[in-house]
């Protein structure tokens, strides 16, 4: 047991989520974080349905990583996670329709998330299932806890609701005569963009100060 | 072994694309039943929701009760198929097969009142728009509306799929005050803010002027294709 937890194992599962976050800084999956965050509820869903791929597709390619041939070895990566994401797509549409519906061009986007590609690449072409399936989980949660933060902002400054709920009082609203006006940047992807790099500015700021001490 | 060899390269190919493509043509061939099953309901789902009738629990009971006959008409309002067997004539046809001579109309009873759905299709900013409308008994007035759309932007376009937005249709007026001759529909969709006649001319969605664009062409596009039989039925 006490091998399954080990300080490296840690390490894998933690680092994706701050020192080695896959958005902040290894700058990877940005094209989906600026996609799907205008609003909060996409953003945790695929916040989650990247993290379930990749830690599944991490356990799969680990355990072919010895029979690989290294010359096709992206070819295979990429025809692994493209089966996973059919499969989820395929059964997301046949017992939970109405996800799927809302889902739509999010699922197929998964295939193109870098950080999956990323992570085989880096991670499980190199390690065992077990650290694996840990890096996966921990580079989805990394992914995904960008996502919210980013949704979070977006949602409740661009449409005054979260998760479809309206948050900001009717009240204060110009057209009711009150002085507040949603940002309309907001649902921009350009201001996705913005918040990232917002994001990235305080995490590099708040890590170099801890390195330092 | 070597990993490495041309021919071992080739003969991994080979197999992991075999046993992908099966592995995905068994899911696929299995899950279909209840996959077409959802997309049925689905559409029932947005029938209703023309019909103001949201959030049922037991769709198919709804609908076998609400929807009278599915026909399909042609552009002249000739009745090609009376749709009496519910499913089977005008719920067949896929939006994207609406064309001049196969038009599917819902005939409809909501609170002993008859209703018309009508289905449309247009497209939007980034992929297909649809919808249905359900028309009161007079042909002149809208009774309710339900749009869906393939990829608006979420946030901006995408309102077009919910509730507070297909609200805005309701009473609206298919002609224009005035117009007796009832050959043009003036129902539209205009920019926000912008509403001249109260009567035919519906609020937009901020920051999503191509989707509005879209809808509105899709709107009056679509009814147009029923003027005959509105003109035909009015009360």
């Amino acid at each position: 047991m006490s091998k399954l937890f080990s300080k490296e194992n840690k390490a894998a599962f933690m680092n994706p989520l701050n020192l080695d976050n896959p958005v902040t800084v290894q700058v990877l999956g940005i094209c989906s974080a600026l996609a799907v965050t205008a609003q909060l509820e996409p953003a945790i869903v695929m916040g989650l349905s990247v993290t379930v791929i990749t830690a599944f597709a991490n356990v799969i390619i680990s355990l072919m990583r010895k029979t690989i041939p290294n010359r096709i070895r992206i070819i295979v990566q990429l025809v692994v996670v493209a089966t996973l994401v059919t499969l989820v797509s395929q059964v997301l549409k046949a017992f939970a329709y109405d996800v799927s519906v809302q889902l739509s061009v999010y699922i197929g986007l998964i295939i193109t998330n870098c950080i999956l590609m990323g992570r085989l690449e880096a991670f499980a072409m190199q390690n065992g299932p077990w650290e694996s399936f840990l890096d996966g989980v921990g580079s989805g949660l990394g992914y995904a806890w960008i996502l919210v933060a980013v949704g979070f902002v977006r949602e409740l400054f661009g449409a005054g609701t979260l998760l479809g709920f309206n948050i900001i009082p009717a009240s204060w609203y110009a057209e009711n005569g009150g002085w507040y006006v949603n940002n309309g940047m907001m649902t921009m992807p350009a201001m996705a963009m913005i918040l990232v790099g917002c994001i990235i500015w305080a995490h590099r700021a708040y890590n170099d100060r801890n390195a330092k001490k | 072994m070597n990993t490495n060899s041309n021919s071992y390269t080739v003969i991994y190919a080979s197999i992991m694309v075999v046993i992908v493509a099966f592995l995905l043509a068994f899911v696929s061939s299995s899950l279909k039943g209840i996959q077409d099953k959802n997309v049925e309901l689905d559409k029932k789902k947005q029938i209703l929701a023309a019909l103001n009738i949201r959030n049922v629990d037991d769709v198919e009971a709804e609908y076998n009760k609400v929807v009278k006959a599915d026909m399909v008409i042609n552009a002249n309002a000739d009745t090609l198929k009376l749709g009496e067997n519910k499913d089977q004539d005008g719920f067949k046809v896929e939006n994207k097969d609406l064309s001049a001579e196969n038009l599917p109309l819902y005939v409809c009873e909501v609170n002993g009142e008859v209703k018309y759905v009508v289905p449309m299709l247009g497209r939007g900013l980034w992929g297909g728009l649809w919808g249905y409308m359900a028309v009161n008994d007079d042909c002149k007035t809208i009774f309710g509306a339900y749009f869906s759309h393939e990829s608006e932007t979420a946030g901006l376009g995408s309102p077009i799929a919910e509730q507070p937005f297909q609200e805005r249709f309701q009473n609206k007026q298919i002609f224009a005050e005035g117009d007796s001759t009832h050959t043009q529909v003036a129902l539209t969709i205009v920019k926000k803010g912008q509403v001249k006649s109260e009567s035919t001319e519906v609020d937009g969605l901020t920051g999503a002027t191509l989707t509005t664009k879209g809808a509105a062409a899709m709107v009056t596009d679509g009814l147009q294709q029923y003027i005959n039989f509105f003109n035909a039925n009015a009360k």
